[in-house]
């Protein structure tokens, strides 16, 4: 800035920059910074608009406890199996060599899959896997395996198996790059070296890959943390997981004027991403420490 | 650095501005007046407008009536808009069609100026009885056929149609239901379906306040209900799908516990679908119905009102299995459709309506105990 005023260009050089910045900074005052706001502010809200802390004191309950450890749970196990099975799968299709067919389908196939989420993906399992189900039909007459239960689909253990199905697809796009990355010639030093397969990947790719990986693996949390339109469609009894508590409580018609303890939950999701990121930031920061 | 500051607060107050410039224009049809000089959003009669016809030639001026929450197979609602839009040739836009009361009056909030807010509501008892101020006082030409508990006295709410609690099945997939224990027995393994959830709807509420009535509970004491719901679902019998026509006809939910209108509605492509509503505990809900006082189509929305309470109206719920609410003053007119009217589920024993702090206290319990049970 201070040379800007020795030449005397400040204005036209220090505005240019923050005037192309201009939309995405509105973009980000509407859809980010206002909801944080309302969702802070209306969550020491009481219902006529006066300061009570009674709304974050509510998320202590037994229910809204269990919904937010549920919520971990799903997140962190659908985050943990995708990141698993989508690096293997990366692995598997990188090793076909870039010319191979197969491994662009496959990554034309999982840019696809990975925004698959939502409501679709939850009618298509439900037409396979539910009562009437495509597959539960064909098993119970072939075999008669009945794997419909007393409809586990429509609980916690179903919304794992769905939203594995995004997080896997997901996980191959966003860790594909980074395996891309691994040059040969590492490979052809560490073997020069004297160094065995098993030597090459513990000690040289894995800690190249493993912020990358930890990278992923936090986003896969985040997408299954925050994720409802799958769960709102599969879940219509009790309210498992922390998103469709907050459904219950912005439209329960038994328990009025709830509206409150949606953004107090809201926060906590908040809150609970915010601290995900920081221990990420920290274990980022320890893992990469060599790369300095 | 002042500059970037400046520029970010004139960037706040430009992204204002670009929202406020967003907001709907205001909608100009609530200043509609009418014949005796009351704004059609104040009458509260159809003599405020100079009598039927000039109320009917308002609402068709208006050319719109936009209603929320009414799901086309729910008390025969798909005909009933059919035959108002027929016969006054007013579209009726209907907006989320299977949204909760809660809804509706947050739908009404949000939307408030603008020529898409509801203009007529209809809700279950607690949010009815929450947002009374929110309602324009209308009273139809029948108002004074309806029984005194059914309505609020200057008409701000009248009750519509009601029923009562019940336990529909297809006879063909499971045994004859006689009572709610027999819910448990293992023929019903994976069979029996609650509609929604009861700490959000109120179909579902009635259902679990039922069962509990049924195991020894009353409207003060809705824990052995839960109990018994745990028991189904350790037993396997409970499936937690939400009910609908289609689950009904595919099969998927052979036993679910509803209003007896919308069960009944809801198995109308099953011949051998059953309803039953239990000796032992018989729970009746009535729906308000209710103008919203911010009607972006103030006169529509009382010729809605008029249309509904007619005899033409309260017969087409009647038609959907619903108990209309002017449906013994009809019977004893001899207006009513004696065929559907005699159809009706039977029901002995003593009739359980709620109050609304009985409803709040069982709420409270629900939500700290619901979950656990049921995920």
């Amino acid at each position: 800035m201070a040379d800007d005023v020795v030449r005397g260009t400040g204005r036209r050089f220090a505005v240019g920059p923050y005037l192309a910045l201009l939309p995405f900074l509105g973009f980000l005052l509407i859809f980010l910074v206002v909801p944080t706001v309302t969702v802070v502010v209306g969550a020491f809200q009481s219902g006529d608009g006066g300061f009570t802390l009674g709304n974050v004191r509510a998320l202590g309950s037994d229910a809204a406890v269990q919904a937010l450890w549920k919520s971990v749970l799903l997140s962190l196990s659908t985050a943990v199996i995708g990141a698993f099975l989508g690096a293997l799968l990366s692995y598997l299709i990188l090793t076909l060599g870039p010319r191979s067919i197969l491994r662009r389908a496959t990554l034309s196939v999982c840019g696809v899959l990975a925004q698959f989420g939502g409501v679709t993906l939850a009618f298509a399992f439900i037409s396979l896997l539910a009562v009437n189900g495509v597959l539960t039909l064909a098993l119970d007459s072939w075999i008669g395996l009945d794997i419909y239960g007393s409809g586990w689909l429509f609980g916690l253990n179903g919304l794992i198996v769905v939203y594995v199905y995004f997080q896997i697809p997901l996980m191959v796009i966003v860790f594909t790059p980074a395996l891309e990355g691994l040059r040969p010639q590492w490979r052809e030093a560490a073997v020069n070296l004297g160094a065995t397969t098993a030597q090459y990947w513990r000690q040289v790719a894995f800690p190249l890959l493993t912020p990358a990986f930890l990278g992923s693996l936090l986003l896969l949390f985040a997408n299954a943390f925050a994720a409802y339109a799958t769960a709102a469609v599969l879940v219509s009894q009790g309210n498992p997981i922390t998103p469709l508590f907050i459904r219950s409580a912005l439209t329960s018609e038994i328990l009025l004027g709830q509206a409150n303890l949606g953004f107090a939950l809201a926060l906590e999701m908040i809150v609970v991403v915010a601290v995900v990121m920081a221990l990420y930031a920290l274990l980022l920061r320890r893992t990469a420490r060599w790369m300095r | 650095m002042n500059r970037s500051r400046r520029l970010a607060a004139s960037l706040a107050a430009t992204s204002l501005v670009v929202l406020a410039a967003c907001a709907p224009p205001e909608d100009n049809s609530n200043d509609t007046t009418t014949e005796s000089g009351v704004s059609a959003g104040e009458a509260t009669s159809a003599d405020d407008f100079g009598g039927m016809d000039k109320l009917i030639a308002a609402a068709k001026a208006e050319g719109e009536l936009n209603v929320i929450a009414l799901p086309p197979d729910w008390a025969n609602y798909a005909e009933i808009i059919s035959t108002f839009e027929d016969k006054y040739d007013i579209k009726v836009n209907s907006a989320q069609p299977t949204a909760a009361s809660q809804d509706e009056i947050n739908a009404a909030n949000d939307l408030a100026g603008t020529d898409r807010a509801p203009d007529v509501f209809d809700l279950g008892q607690s949010v009815a009885l929450a947002n009374t101020d929110k309602y324009a006082p209308y009273q139809v030409a029948t108002f004074e056929e309806i029984p005194a508990e059914f309505k609020d006295p200057d008409g701000a709410w009248v009750n519509d149609y009601g029923g009562f609690m019940s336990i529909g099945y297809d006879s063909a997939q499971v045994p004859d239901v006689t009572s709610v224990e027999d819910l448990l027995g293992p023929e019903f393994k994976g069979k029996v379906a609650l509609n929604g959830n009861p700490t959000e709807a109120g179909a579902a509420f009635s259902g679990v306040m039922m069962v509990a009535i049924a195991n020894g509970g009353s409207a003060d004491d809705i824990a052995p209900g839960v109990d018994f719901f745990s028991k189904l679902k350790q037993a396997g019998n409970f499936i937690p799908v939400d009910p609908d026509s289609a689950t009904i006809e595919s099969g998927q939910t052979p036993v679910v516990i509803d209003w007896d209108y919308l069960g009944a509605a809801a198995a109308a492509n099953v011949s051998t679908w059953k309803t039953v509503v239990p000796a032992e505990s018989v729970v009746a809900g009535y729906y308000y119905q209710a103008i919203n006082a911010d009607a972006p189509n103030p006169a529509a929305a009382r010729l809605w009102q008029e249309f509904l309470y007619s005899d033409e109206g309260q017969n087409l719920w009647l038609k959907g299995g619903a108990r209309p609410v002017r449906g013994d003053a009809m019977a004893e007119a001899g207006t009513v459709d004696a065929d559907l009217w005699g159809a009706l589920p039977e029901v002995s024993g003593t009739t359980v309506i709620p109050t609304n702090e009985q409803t709040e206290t069982a709420g409270a319990y629900l939500a700290e105990n619901w979950s656990k049970v049921i995920s």
